[in-house]
């Protein structure tokens, strides 16, 4: 009961202030409360918030993803190169993109469990690879000419944009997963307490190799999905996005430690941060503040929390 | 000099320390006794500031105190030797010896050479060989606790509150931490003392303090206690005798393991364990016990040697295997092999047998639920409800967990190092019986303790290691203390 409690607290915690800097907003500026305004923070989010799914997996068995950002860039790439118009059909491209960040999440995760290095260094290395490797299959320029069906992917269905669906779905898939799941069950086994789960017959090997497989597979989506809304493949994009990634999980209650930590916190997470992105630009703070008023928030909202669990 | 008055705590809604009023002297050891759960860690942290008391207050040399942290305490006064043990494995020992306190210049320099004579001193006191520079991580339980013990001695603190500081100590160990309790004894020094053997209480404690489901039950002077009365007291009900009758086992063999070799740890160990029998490892600290068995559950595999169970040859290279061949095992290091201390209680247990309570990949929500209650029910656990994060119950309570976790997925073989390591009678006693109802229903049990009374009741045969060989192979029921030592002793 008292895990539930808790868990149920910081989720309300954040759902409220969540809350009031919504309502602040709605007072402070007329745009804020707006369908379209809304809609433009859903899908402003969105990226961010597949990205934080998959990471969410990966912080929660004690390791950590840095290269997000690049795996981002060169599966968006790699999408491009395949989406010219009249080539292929447009599965194509999805799947060379989705296959891409899959196959450098499985290549981590291999380091990390066969190779025996940290995580840290292992995803650092591959943020300079992957990065690199977008710029030599680019040719350092972005990949344009981008056919009609693709970049369709950005617009909306019933109303609601693509991207947001695509994020809805990957975060009630995630969160039944983890519920459900024997294999999220054992990730929160293995972040835990690594060497009990391995003494109880966890698999931990294998369960690792998922983790970081499947944030590479969703960092796929996100740069397929990126690719779209921008129309082309930039060399350049995602940078330091695993950082606003990774710092919604944390603001969601996740622990770095491992073991601890829900899809639901990962969401409010991922909220938070849009609605106090989209509200600084509303109010036409300058990004140089920005920047600087988003990272006294991620601090002070977790230093909160951890405040709170310790009472 | 230090008293508790009316201190009160809670964990999740259940309290585990009703409002207790003790007082502790100068010059005095103060034994606290009691079961699992009974309170008496719960009471030293509190009193070591680590808990902050959820009603009454400690009270300091005639003041109200108010310790914040384990820092206030120690300044103040009020040292602690923890149960579970904290080591910080990658320093060196006499770095552990004196963290927080290390003797600097007037720049703030570690003084290396200082540092190592006094650990080297403290270390003398309590008559240890161990050499200060070695890494943490080099050294066996017993060592590190007498590490420990080293740390808390050299806070020159006027209380010094021992949890179970001897658990994992040989005699000759327990010997030199008496002489040094002794002398700090005559210096004025107050104990505080928890442990689960009896015969320490009555050589060493001048006052002793019961308690029973969190509640104090009494406070006598030392003299007008003794066993019986003491143990009355703590179990609320006459114990009858602990051990339980054993059945002759059957003749088909379940386990044979011949010349398990890795050396240096253990070599040309050889052993058999028919179905209903309880075969006992015994072995002083270090003698290569536990590696036997780690070897035989794949915690960590032989280099040679043969494992048949079941009549087949196996290679068993991690527990998964030893599982999947249908082979359990609760492990000595609670904390560090066995517990995942943020899951529930109900996960915990169900860890190891996931796979029979779900639909293909899909865990089946219900038939967890339904597992986990019968077992904590039939296996007493003591917790606010299945969720309760695992790391907030007793250790008595915990390790009734990991038996259940191991006996859910219903092994044939069941390796249990230690199983009563820093348990209170009452449950000891039900892992006594649960061990025999085992045998009985044709399982195999392969039984690592350091207690004699223990070994020697509880099994059929004994396979006495030493050094890393086997010295001899012992009928349980024909043999002595002597006799068992006298093949356990290096030559």
């Amino acid at each position: 009961m008292l895990t539930l409690d808790r868990n149920l607290l910081h989720r309300f915690g954040l759902l409220l202030v969540i809350l009031i800097v919504g309502l602040a907003l709605s007072v402070s500026t007329d745009a804020f409360l707006s369908v379209a305004n809304l809609t433009n923070v859903a899908r402003q989010v969105s990226i961010n918030g597949i990205l934080a799914v998959g990471v969410t997996f990966v912080l929660l068995t004690a390791g950590v993803d840095l290269s997000l950002g690049s795996v981002v860039a060169l599966s968006g790439v790699a999408c491009a190169t395949f989406a010219h118009p009249g080539e292929h059909t447009v599965f194509v491209p999805i799947a060379v993109g989705l296959l891409t960040g899959a196959a450098c999440g499985l290549l981590n995760g291999v380091l990390v469990t066969r190779g025996g290095v940290a995580p840290f260094i292992v995803t650092l290395g591959m943020m300079t690879i992957a990065r690199g490797l977008a710029l030599i299959f680019s040719g350092g320029r972005p990949v344009a000419d981008m056919s009609n069906e693709m970049t369709a992917l950005a617009g909306d269905i019933w109303g609601i944009p693509i991207p947001v669906l695509c994020f809805a779905g990957v975060a009630i898939a995630a969160w039944f997963f983890l519920q459900n799941f024997r294999l999220g069950r054992h990730i929160y086994a293995v972040g835990g307490n690594e060497n009990a789960a391995r003494a109880a017959g966890v698999p931990v090997e294998r369960v690792k190799l998922f983790a970081y497989g499947l944030c590479g597979l969703l960092t796929g989506l996100a740069g397929v999905v990126l690719a779209a809304r921008i129309t082309t493949g930039q060399p350049n994009a995602g940078q330091a996005y695993e950082l606003d990634a990774i710092a919604a999980v944390v603001i969601g209650g996740t622990s770095l430690a491992g073991g601890v930590g829900t899809i639901t916190g990962t969401l409010l997470g991922v909220l938070l941060i849009g609605v106090i992105n989209n509200g600084l630009d509303l109010m036409g703070v300058s990004s140089y503040y920005q920047a600087v008023i988003k990272g006294v928030i991620i601090v002070g909202a977790v230093w909160l929390d951890r405040r709170q669990a310790r009472s | 000099m230090l008293r508790a008055l009316e201190l009160r705590k809670d964990f999740g809604g259940l309290a585990v320390l009703q409002p207790t009023s003790v007082d502790f002297r100068p010059g005095e050891v103060h034994a606290l006794m009691g079961e699992n759960g009974a309170g008496k860690s719960t009471l030293m942290k509190v009193l070591a500031g680590l808990y902050r008391p959820d009603g009454g207050h400690v009270e300091w040399r005639g003041r109200h105190a108010d310790f914040a942290s384990p820092h206030d305490a120690l300044v103040a006064g009020i040292a602690m030797i923890h149960q579970e043990l904290m080591p910080i494995p990658d320093l060196t020992v006499a770095e552990n010896i004196t963290l927080g306190c290390e003797p600097c210049s007037s720049l703030g320099r570690i003084d290396r050479a200082a540092q190592l004579s006094q650990a080297q001193a403290l270390l003398g006191e309590l008559e240890s060989d161990i050499d200060p520079a070695r890494l943490m991580r080099t050294l066996t339980v017993a060592q590190t606790q007498v590490v420990e013990i080293a740390k808390a001695l050299g806070r020159n603190a006027d209380v010094i509150l021992m949890d179970e500081p001897t658990a994992a100590l040989s005699d000759q160990e327990v010997a030199a931490l008496f002489r040094a309790i002794a002398r700090l004894k005559a210096r004025g020094v107050a104990i505080v003392y928890t442990t689960h053997k009896m015969d320490e209480v009555f050589r060493l404690a001048d006052r002793i303090s019961v308690l029973r489901d969190g509640s104090l039950v009494g406070t006598a002077s030392a003299s007008e206690m003794n066993p019986a009365k003491l143990i009355t007291m703590m179990v609320g009900r006459e114990l009858a005798d602990i051990f339980p009758v054993r059945q002759p086992p059957t003749d088909e063999v379940l386990l044979e393991v011949s010349d398990l070799t890795r050396e240096p740890a253990y070599r040309d160990v050889s052993l058999q364990i028919r179905r209903g029998e309880v075969v006992a490892l015994a072995g002083l600290m270090g003698a290569g016990r536990t590696e036997v068995v780690s070897a035989i559950y794949g915690l960590q595999p032989a280099s040679s040697g043969q494992i048949s169970f079941n009549g087949r040859t196996l290679s068993i290279l991690s527990p998964q295997d030893a599982l999947a061949a249908g082979i359990g095992m609760v492990t000595e290091d609670r904390k560090g092999l066995g517990l995942i201390p943020a899951l529930g209680v109900g996960q915990n247990i169900t860890l190891t047998a996931l796979r029979d309570l779900s639909s293909g990949p899909l865990l089946n929500h219900r038939a967890e639920a339904a597992a986990v209650n019968s077992r904590m029910t039939e296996f007493a656990v003591k917790a606010s409800s299945r969720a309760q994060p695992i790391a907030q119950l007793s250790g008595g309570n915990q390790q009734k967990a990991l038996l259940a976790r191991c006996l859910l997925g219903n092994p044939d073989l069941i390796i249990l190092d230690e199983p009563t390591r820093g348990i209170d009678i009452g449950a000891k006693a039900e892992i006594y019986a649960l061990i025999q109802k085992l045998a009985r229903a044709g399982k195999g049990i392969l039984l690592v303790s350091s207690e004699l009374p223990e070994v020697l009741s509880l099994a059929h045969r004994i396979v006495v290691l030493r050094r890393g060989s086997v010295s001899a192979t012992l009928d349980a029921t024909s043999t002595d203390q002597e006799t068992l030592l006298r093949h356990a002793m290096p030559l």
